[in-house]
């Protein structure tokens, strides 16, 4: 899994068009639990991504994503700007200290959804975007060296995704519904899915 | 005239936000610096990190700015904004844990009589109190 550059700006154009894609179905799961924004704002914030593709992927690794972290901070306009917003500058900042790809991806992986959990004052279990990243996370662990890592990974989540329905929300506003929130997929949990499969698909060269 | 601490008012409703403001001015008068920003970067309901910044630049102030936010996503983009403030900033700024509309008016009416910035939210918060 060697990261050129030509890779790394054809994976992050991928992932932004995934989400910018998806941004009606994380509407209508947002409109079910929450406040109805979540599509609308991760569009924002992948269309602004994709409008510095050019200068992000002339960065380095590490500077790439912080500046990624930054775009969807300074442009998301909802609480999901700075949950990955922060994810992202926390990656690249573990790039910045003598984390190496792909040997040290799971570490880079794990310091992004430490960020999360930290920013939002949540972990996994709280029918949030945690709920996929950290399985993930234990995947790549898990699974580090692996052939089929990538495809691991993508099932991981697929299920994990669908782990939030039955969950209770405990944060951020699917919390003010209580037992209500139950049966619905977590729009965070789903926005999270859908980049991590448009990594995954990236990576396998089938986009 | 002696310095008092900065009132942030950060809703998700711009409307809301000034409106704050509009009744922070007028029962605490003019000494206490209050700014306000609401909406999304596109002016749709939500709240937005850069406009934040400028909100606590705006009203900055010696002893420092204490910010009231509405729902979560203020909250979370408040914390955000404090955190990209330059270093010398960044520790002289507080989220308070308090109602808007009420917390803006007790900081306000407590940052007036020249208290610390930990003595304002301390009052502000003493309204989520159970």
């Amino acid at each position: 899994m060697s990261l050129q550059p030509e890779t790394f700006k054809s994976l992050v154009k991928v992932a932004a068009e995934q989400v910018i894609a998806s941004a009606p179905e994380l509407t209508s799961l947002d409109q079910a639990i929450g406040d109805g924004d979540h599509g609308i704002n991760m569009k924002r914030g992948f269309e602004a991504v994709l409008g510095k593709l050019d200068a992000i992927s002339t960065q380095p690794l590490d500077e790439a994503l912080k500046m990624i972290g930054k775009t969807l901070v300074m442009t998301v306009g909802g609480a999901s700007g700075p949950l990955y917003g922060s994810f992202f500058l926390a990656a690249g900042e573990a790039l910045s200290h003598d984390r190496h790809l792909p040997d040290d991806l799971a570490d880079v992986f794990g310091s992004g959804v430490n960020a999360v959990s930290a920013r939002g004052r949540s972990q996994a279990g709280e029918k949030t975007m945690l709920d996929v990243l950290v399985p993930v996370l234990e995947t790549l662990r898990a699974s580090a060296g692996q052939p089929d890592l990538i495809g691991r990974v993508r099932a991981t989540a697929a299920e994990a995704v669908e782990r939030t329905a039955p969950m209770q929300a405990t944060k951020g506003r699917a919390s003010f519904l209580g037992p209500r929130s139950v049966g619905h997929i977590d729009p965070g949990a789903r926005s999270s899915c859908v980049l991590v499969h448009a990594v995954c698909a990236s990576l396998e060269g089938q986009q | 005239m002696t310095e008092t601490v900065g009132i942030v008012i950060v809703s998700h409703s711009k409307d809301i936000a000034k409106g704050t403001a509009d009744m922070v001015r007028q029962m605490v008068g003019s000494e206490v610096k209050v700014a306000f920003c609401g909406g999304n970067p596109d002016g749709g309901l939500g709240t937005s990190v850069p406009l934040i910044i400028d909100a606590i630049n705006d009203a900055w102030s010696a002893k420092g700015v204490a910010i009231l936010v509405d729902l979560g996503g203020a909250e979370t983009n408040s914390e955000m904004a404090v955190e990209m403030l330059e270093p010398a900033r960044r520790d002289r700024v507080v989220v308070c844990n308090a109602p808007i509309v009420e917390g803006a008016v007790m900081a306000a009416t407590e940052a007036a009589g020249g208290s610390s910035l930990a003595e304002v939210k301390a009052v502000a918060e003493e309204l989520s109190a159970d």
